[in-house]
């Protein structure tokens, strides 16, 4: 692992080297980490991770920001570990923007919180970070006492040389620290063994829960300004259309309404109150120009189109991922099965609805943004970009965000340039604020995709040729088309999970049919892995059944070179008493190396179509659990999560215009349609690979396996909606 | 004409039209953020407050309908320190994102008020208003169990 010298020399705060010992935070007691806005002035920055004030204060940079999943915690801890800081002397600051310092290794250098890539990506780079602090410190002390540094060593907050019985404290070494020009190399085999972990694998209170249950938590909706007023925007049915013919006089003659602005895309509004300027918004009477190519597409319509898109073997697909030589395997196969299953457009449904603050200078010059953005640095370049001013001249203020879900991490990041757009013209802050059902029409969706599946079996049953072909929307060329051109055009955040690398089938295709539809489309939790998870898994269940194979012994043979997912198969078997014809549905997935394994007990109501998921037993390998209470936490919310994809939630559209327009219509799961949850996490000492997300795409396979060993029925389209139901038990 | 109630035990006035909703004026008059806007249609939930001790959907009511009432938000839930619920739902870990807490703590609070003792069945019928995108019933529903076990003060 090597540091360049800037990445060394960059501060928390840019506080650079210089020793400002006044100010400093007195000394008093703490219980677990805390969170502030940046250290305090006295502080010494160490490298741009670690600040240290003399009182022993240690400030810890975060680069990840927080919606829910816990990394806000759960990262700081894995520096601290390292640095042996004591726990209740941290105090966590938010990173500022910079990819180059902060950015994620594994999420191709950006600083972007998505993915479940936080602690998978930043597992070697924190561990070296932190190690190095506490190297620093250590040679100071070294140092000041002369001895030999290998005869020191740490406790939390405290570096000993055990010969003598000194001490010192790392606010009082910091106090005296010489900091190296360069970071000290940092060598794996001095890395912590996990055996020595304090803080990894050991439960706390995340930093930020106090403020979740007192109504004190801030997220970018509750900023107050001085002179600030309150913006409203009406977007465009369709991507990329314009107003043509703009009415306000009805907007205009509501009490409060200051500004009504044409804008590229749509029209905004700026009022005195959120009330005033929802309401002339809703006045507004605007003609659209009808060039947008979303315009005419028709969701019900669009299954039949990229089914037979999919299914056209003589159309040639984007190959997404290949092994061996899948068509000519399929055909010296001795049995050869298929099938299809389609995916409807789902929306993320974050609680809080989409919005932004920004304060514009009256020249257009400087601008102060607050947001909740899934990536930092892309809301100050599209910030940036909107005013033709350099990056640095945006101030970022970061606020929790009300759930996040992928649809925070747009390169174009619209929601917090709307802000900016009515704050410039307006010349004062605005607060822009997106009502439930505008986040609603100018959704981001998981795309429409069918999926066509082949799979070859030979004389003795075993899967030899597999192909899969998806035909959905794109999203990674729309979401973003800088990583989109970086990353070869290959569209992953559709395909991903399609590629089927653990299990042992010597010859497979899997590609896309990408279907250009002008929809807006986005990441949304689970990304590809749930609608290509939904059609591997469901398809194995299905060739299981049909071929007199048991879905379990089938999924083992297939991981005969996996013995993690092997192994996390025989737990959930385990717990659940699973066992073939017993009428419980099965399934398993490896999400990125994080093995999931699920049965599920569920029924369908013959006469209502309505399915009843009673009970779900799950397990997952997720590798080290940094924080496994909060890895047990994320598993929930997974599957609740999928189980309103699997089972009421979609988007439909006719004319390119969205249908849903509220909570209630597009059917988000309540507290009563939660099945019975039983969870085991099964911590393996294996490099940490993401917990985030990885249960949500195993659900609606084993709800549909379920619903097949209960009733026979075979549901091969996502949500299983009543009348679906009743078509499949037909 | 400004409309007087009290919010939280303090006399207030509020001077915007009578048919704003009293989520917007506790938000962004009064500067009670905790209070959280989610649907404005009372769909779910994450706007509950109490109006003379009924748990009520703030972005449904007309501050005009709220004039010499008395309105609780969770910034008056337990000012001051944490009460039985508010401990429970730190010692279960149940927020993630957070944004739907302070909802689900008014109705949770109104539900105990009603019924100090409920059974599971019972809060999941009565939390039914209230919506968590993150997915954290199972910890909710441990919640309110442990808090009437522990009692509610």
């Amino acid at each position: 692992m090597s540091v360049t010298r800037r990445e060394f020399m960059v501060g928390v705060a840019g506080l650079g080297f210089s020793l400002l010992l006044d100010g400093c935070e007195t000394a008093r007691p703490r219980s677990g980490a805390s969170l502030a806005e940046a250290p305090t002035p006295g502080a010494r920055s160490i490298n741009a991770w670690a600040s240290l004030a003399t009182d022993g204060t240690v400030y810890i940079a975060n680069p990840a920001v927080e919606m829910g999943q816990g990394s806000q915690t759960a990262l700081p801890r894995i520096i601290a570990e390292e640095m042996d800081a004591d726990w209740d002397r941290v105090v966590i600051v938010p990173a500022p923007p910079s990819d180059q310092v902060y950015g994620n290794p594994g999420f191709r250098g950006l600083m972007y919180t998505a993915g479940s890539a936080t602690i998978t990506g930043y597992w070697d780079v924190a561990r070296v970070y932190g190690a190095q602090v506490r190297r620093v410190l250590m040679q100071n002390a070294a140092r000041v006492w002369n001895v030999p540094l290998a005869e020191l060593s740490t406790e939390p907050g405290i570096v000993l040389h055990a010969k003598s019985g000194r001490r010192m404290s790392y606010g009082e070494v910091a106090a005296l620290a010489e900091l190296p020009a360069t970071a000290p190399q940092i060598e794996p085999g001095e890395l912590k063994k996990p055996s020595e972990y304090r803080l990894i694998g050991k439960d706390v209170m995340r930093v930020e829960l106090p403020a979740k249950v007192n109504g004190t938590a801030q997220y970018s909706i509750d900023v107050q300004l001085p002179g600030m007023l309150y913006g409203a925007v009406l977007r465009s049915p369709a991507e990329g259309g314009a107003p043509l013919a703009i009415d306000d006089a009805a907007a205009r003659a509501i009490p409060g309404v200051l500004r009504i602005e044409r804008l590229p895309f749509g029209v905004g509004i700026v009022a005195e109150t959120p009330w005033a300027a929802f309401g002339a918004k809703n006045a507004l009477k605007v003609e659209w120009d009808r060039g947008a190519r979303a315009y005419g597409h028709d969701s019900d319509k669009a299954v039949g189109i990229y089914g037979a898109a999919a299914r056209d073997l003589a159309r040639p697909g984007k190959v997404w991922d290949s092994a061996g030589d899948a068509s000519a395997a399929m055909q010296k196969a001795a049995k050869v099965y298929e099938s299809e299953y389609v995916c409807d457009y789902t929306y993320h449904a974050q609680m809080e609805p989409l919005n932004s603050v920004a304060s514009v200078s009256p020249d257009g010059g400087r601008c102060e943004i607050w947001c909740g953005t899934q990536s930092q640095t892309m809301a100050v370049g599209a910030v940036a970009q909107t005013l033709g001013i350099a990056p640095d001249r945006v101030k970022l203020n970061l606020t929790l965000l009300g759930g996040g879900f992928g649809r925070r991490g747009h390169r174009d990041e619209e929601f917090v340039v709307d802000s900016v757009l009515l704050s410039r013209a307006v010349k004062r802050p605005v607060k822009m604020l997106w009502t439930r059902e505008d986040d609603v029409r100018n959704g981001r969706f998981r795309p429409l995709s069918v999926h066509y599946l082949r799979a070859g079996l030979d004389a003795a049953g075993r899967i030899v040729a597999w192909q899969h072909r998806v035909a959905c929307d794109e999203i990674t060329a729309f979401q973003d088309p800088v990583r989109y051109k970086g990353g070869g055009e290959r569209d992953f955040l559709a395909m991903a999970g399609s590629e089927l690398r653990t299990y042992d089938i010597p010859n497979r295709l899997s590609e896309q049919l990408p279907q250009a539809t002008g929809i807006r489309t986005s990441s949304l939790r689970g990304i590809g892995f749930g609608p290509n998870k939904f059609a591997t898994e469901a398809f194995l269940d299905e060739i299981a059944v049909k071929h007199g194979l048991d879905p379990v012994e089938l999924r083992l043979q297939l991981l005969r070179n996996t013995p993690r997912g092997q192994a996390i198969v025989r737990e959930v078997v385990a717990m659940s008493g699973y066992r073939r014809g017993g009428g419980l549905g099965f399934s398993f997935i490896d999400y990125s190396g994080t093995m999931v394994a699920a049965v599920a007990e569920a029924s369908a109501d013959r006469r209502s179509g309505e399915i009843k998921v009673r009970q779900l037993w799950l397990a997952l390998d997720p590798g080290i659990a940094v924080h496994p209470d909060n890895v047990v936490a994320q598993t929930e919310s997974s599957i609740i999560y999928g189980l309103g994809l699997a089972l009421t939630e979609r988007i439909t559209f006719k004319d390119g215009v969205v249908q849903q327009s509220n909570i209630r219509d597009y059917g988000v799961p309540r507290m009563g349609d939660v099945p019975e949850l039983h969870i085991k996490l099964v911590s393996t000492p294996n490099r940490p690979t993401g917990a985030g997300q990885m249960a949500t795409p195993v659900v609606a396979p084993v709800i549909a396996s379920a619903v097949n060993a209960a009733s026979g029925a075979r549901l091969r389209h996502t949500p299983f909606l009543p009348e679906r139901v009743l078509a499949a038990l037909a | 004409m400004a409309i007087a109630f009290t919010v939280n035990g303090k006399a207030v006035t509020s001077a915007a039209p009578e048919n704003t909703p009293l989520l917007w004026v506790l938000r962004e008059e009064l500067k009670l953020t905790g209070t959280k806007f989610g649907c404005g249609a009372g769909q779910c939930g994450a706007c509950m407050v109490h109006i003379a001790g009924e748990r009520t959907f703030s972005c449904l009511t007309p501050v005009g309908l709220v004039a010499g009432k008395s309105v609780t938000t969770i910034e008056g839930l337990s000012p001051g320190r944490l009460n039985a619920l508010q401990r429970a739902w730190l010692a279960e870990s149940v927020p993630q994102c957070g944004y739907c807490q302070s909802g689900q703590l008014m109705s949770a609070a109104a539900l105990l008020a009603e019924n100090p003792h409920p059974t599971r069945e019972q809060i999941k019928d009565y939390m039914g208003t209230n919506v968590c995108r993150c997915g954290t019933y199972p910890r909710i529903v441990r919640a309110i169990e442990r808090a009437a076990k522990e009692g509610q003060s």
